[in-house]
């Protein structure tokens, strides 16, 4: 191997570490700020004994999961119970490769790369399923079952969604689809393609297993679904990979409706030439993080859906919708409602 | 409210919107915790915490023996043995109180004539071995010492509906 | 040999060895996954050739998808591996011969068209042309084929209902969401004034 390729190889790690850290930083905050708001809106103040504000929780909690000991359960698939935390994260972090943070700041710019996040967020199930399977633990095996069922349901309206979202923008990769949406606050798609983007938000949140739709935990019926036997850093693993994707769907959903590093006061008449109009990574970020917060927010609000009612609202209501909409958009870049790249 | 109607409220998520509303308002609204160990509830004089065995001023120990509190006792958690001093008083030779069988009711405080067994507002106690939930009359004329100013404040406040 | 040829090697190892263990192995589970695993060894593959929508898609549709229903159900079946091991060796010869039949078929191709008649895909001259073409084709110059896929298709799941679908045992019980969810407060709940303490009897106001 020459120098060429070994300088590219040092190189491209280089890039993936510096995605990856700040990125497992978000979710040891995330869950320090899950904890704050879902305590603000229980009228609690959350963790403040651990640092000031109680700002080193996530360390505390980082650490004692790190020291615990991983219990394999009996009768467990030994190789497959510590192969299913690797596959659930895999997918999540991986998936950031195709993230474009600005307009520059891509890791790998593919032409699919909405397909190939829509590829990975689609293999993160296989984690939770032989996680299920591999535990011999009938209360992890009906999450994992569940987690399946309901992930395969909420993927076809949610490609659907994207669908919309791809005949609007006319370009399969995310960098394009961002750029088509240029031209100010009401270009972006969120608002030509309301029903989809939340559509598409609400089968995130039915993706990531997250409250109203974390039937695969069900902490009161089935204790705490597919995770139930793993302790320690395994467990530590799960968590990670669900905080990661949740942080993922709310950058795609940053990306693909809310014009992603675009500028809000782009075309803004008195503050069209000042700062905040400046396109960058800074509004990408704080359009993830205010995705993120709904995240929190839906789980301080909504209670469990049941079960059978997650099944009926993707399959009987979220999908006819999208379908819907598919042809609706259609219609609206025909007549020129939508224009691409204004 | 016609089916269109409602067809259309549910189709514009308006019930999660408001659900979602009463949320945001509960985050922003003032909290009311206490941050325990450097912030407390101001307590009533009335409060019935640990137990204490009190002195007069003269340094006496004020118990008498009587035994009404162990009498009176609903948990039977007093013990009490006694025999006469060579002054010809009578005094306790034991006085226990099992801190695990105690409900905290305050009879044998009401029982004393003499104001001996009280509780005091102290309420922040623990122990570390078996055994030590039993507490001995050296300790709790102890505890009589050392809380005795605001076990006086407590029952000059209260004296009026004594 | 290149980096590309070794990548090439490694995965085309890891999928003819997954591919064998998906019919020696025991335990279905274990089969079902090294399916996914000789689906994404050919995904690799395909990436390798610069197809890069189809090598997703087969990554989305069959690992994403196809697989993760197959797994439902392996796992859910109390399978007993012994017994279905019982066949193999009256159905090798069948097997065998299926085998040689198809390895003859794509040899028969390759010979009579010759191999350099089947170049590789040319690269992606630009940005997107891969996927853009892909669809174009589909779309104006194979439009009838693919939309009678397409319905080929839907007329498979709707026979695969039909044929499994027995109609609702009469005896269970079932629940419906959709009446379930669109009960309101004003069904269920019934506001009645009581007579109390400052408001008129009961005798009084009737």
């Amino acid at each position: 191997m020459d120098m060429q390729t070994l300088q590219t190889l040092l190189w491209t790690l280089a890039k993936i570490f510096i995605i990856i850290i700040p990125i497992t930083l978000t979710v040891a905050y995330y869950t320090y700020a899950e904890r704050k708001v879902i305590g603000y809106m229980q009228s609690r103040i959350g963790p403040n004994r651990v640092g000031p504000w109680g700002l080193l929780q996530p360390f505390a909690d980082v650490f004692k999961l790190l020291f615990k000991e991983i219990i394999l359960p009996a009768n467990a698939n030994k190789f497959l119970f510590y192969l299913a935390p690797v596959l659930t994260l895999g997918p999540a972090l991986a998936a950031w490769a195709v993230v474009p943070f600005s307009d520059w700041l891509i890791l790998a710019d593919i032409n699919a790369s909405l397909l190939y996040v829509l590829a990975l967020t689609s293999m993160g199930v296989y984690g939770i399923i032989v996680a299920g399977w591999a535990s011999n633990s009938k209360y992890a095996f009906l999450g994992a079952l569940r987690s399946a069922a309901q992930i395969i349901s909420y993927e076809i309206a949610m490609g659907f969604a994207l669908v919309c979202v791809l005949i609007a923008a006319g370009d399969i990769s995310l960098k394009g689809i961002v750029e088509a949406q240029q031209g100010g606050v009401f270009d972006w798609f969120w608002l030509p393609l309301l029903p989809m983007f939340m559509v598409y938000f609400i089968s995130g949140v039915a993706e990531t297993n997250r409250a109203p739709f974390d039937v695969a935990e069900g902490e009161s019926e089935i204790v705490a679904g597919f995770h139930v036997e793993y302790a320690g850093a395994a467990f530590a693993v799960f968590f990670l990979a669900e905080y990661a994707n949740m942080i993922l769907i709310s950058a795609l959903t940053a990306l693909l409706f809310a014009g992603g590093w675009l500028s809000p006061f782009e075309n803004v008449p008195v503050l069209g030439g000042t700062l905040l109009a400046t396109h960058g990574i800074g509004w990408f970020l704080a359009k993830t993080v205010f995705f993120m917060f709904f995240f929190l927010w839906f789980r301080a609000t909504f209670p469990r859906y049941r079960y059978d009612q997650i099944m009926r609202l993707g399959w009987k209501v979220l999908i006819p919708i999208t379908i819907v909409w598919v042809v609706v958009a259609a219609v609206l870049v025909l007549t020129g409602a939508i224009v691409r790249g204004s | 409210m016609t089916a269109v109607t409602r067809y259309l409220r549910s189709l514009m998520l308006v019930e999660l919107f408001r659900g979602l509303s009463v949320t945001w308002r509960h985050m922003v609204a003032p909290k009311f915790t206490l941050n325990y160990p450097e912030e407390k509830t101001p307590k009533s004089n009335r409060f019935r915490g640990l137990h204490a065995l009190r002195r007069y001023p003269n340094g006496e120990e004020r118990c008498i023996a009587c035994k009404l509190c162990e009498a009176v006792c609903p948990a039977l958690a007093i013990t009490i043995d006694s025999e006469q001093r060579d002054d010809g008083t009578r005094r306790t030779t034991r006085y226990d109180i099992d801190l695990f069988k105690c409900i905290y009711c305050g009879f044998c405080e009401e029982s004393c004539p003499v104001d001996s067994i009280v509780e005091t507002d102290f309420h922040e106690y623990h122990f570390e071995n078996r055994g030590e939930n039993i507490v001995s009359k050296q300790q709790l004329l102890a505890l009589g010492d050392r809380f005795e100013t605001s076990i006086a404040a407590a029952r000059r406040q209260d004296a009026a509906y004594r | 040999m290149t980096a590309i040829e070794l990548v090439f090697y490694l995965f085309s190892t890891v999928l003819t060895l997954s591919a064998l263990a998906v019919i020696t192995v025991r335990n279905a589970v274990y089969a079902a996954l090294f399916l996914v695993l000789a689906f994404f060894s050919s995904a690799a593959i395909w990436m390798l050739l610069e197809v890069e929508f189809l090598a997703i898609t087969l990554v989305l549709v069959y690992v994403g998808a196809v697989m993760v229903l197959f797994l439902f159900v392996v796992m859910m079946l109390d399978m007993n591996s012994e017994r279905v091991r019982e066949g193999f060796a009256r159905y090798l010869p069948v097997g065998i011969l299926v085998a040689l039949i198809m390895a003859g078929e794509l040899m028969f191709v390759i010979w009579t068209k010759g191999a350099e008649k089947l170049p590789l895909p040319p690269g992606q001259s630009d940005a997107g042309a891969n996927t853009a073409l892909l669809g174009e084709r589909l779309y104006t110059a194979y439009l009838y084929p693919f939309e009678i896929a397409a319905v080929i298709l839907l007329v498979g799941i709707v026979a695969a209902i039909a044929l499994t679908h027995t109609g609702r045992n009469p005896n269970t019980r079932y629940q419906d969401p959709s009446r379930q969810v669109s009960t309101r407060r004003e069904d269920r709940v019934r506001i009645v004034s009581m007579p109390g303490a400052g408001s008129k009897s009961a005798e009084e106001r009737s």
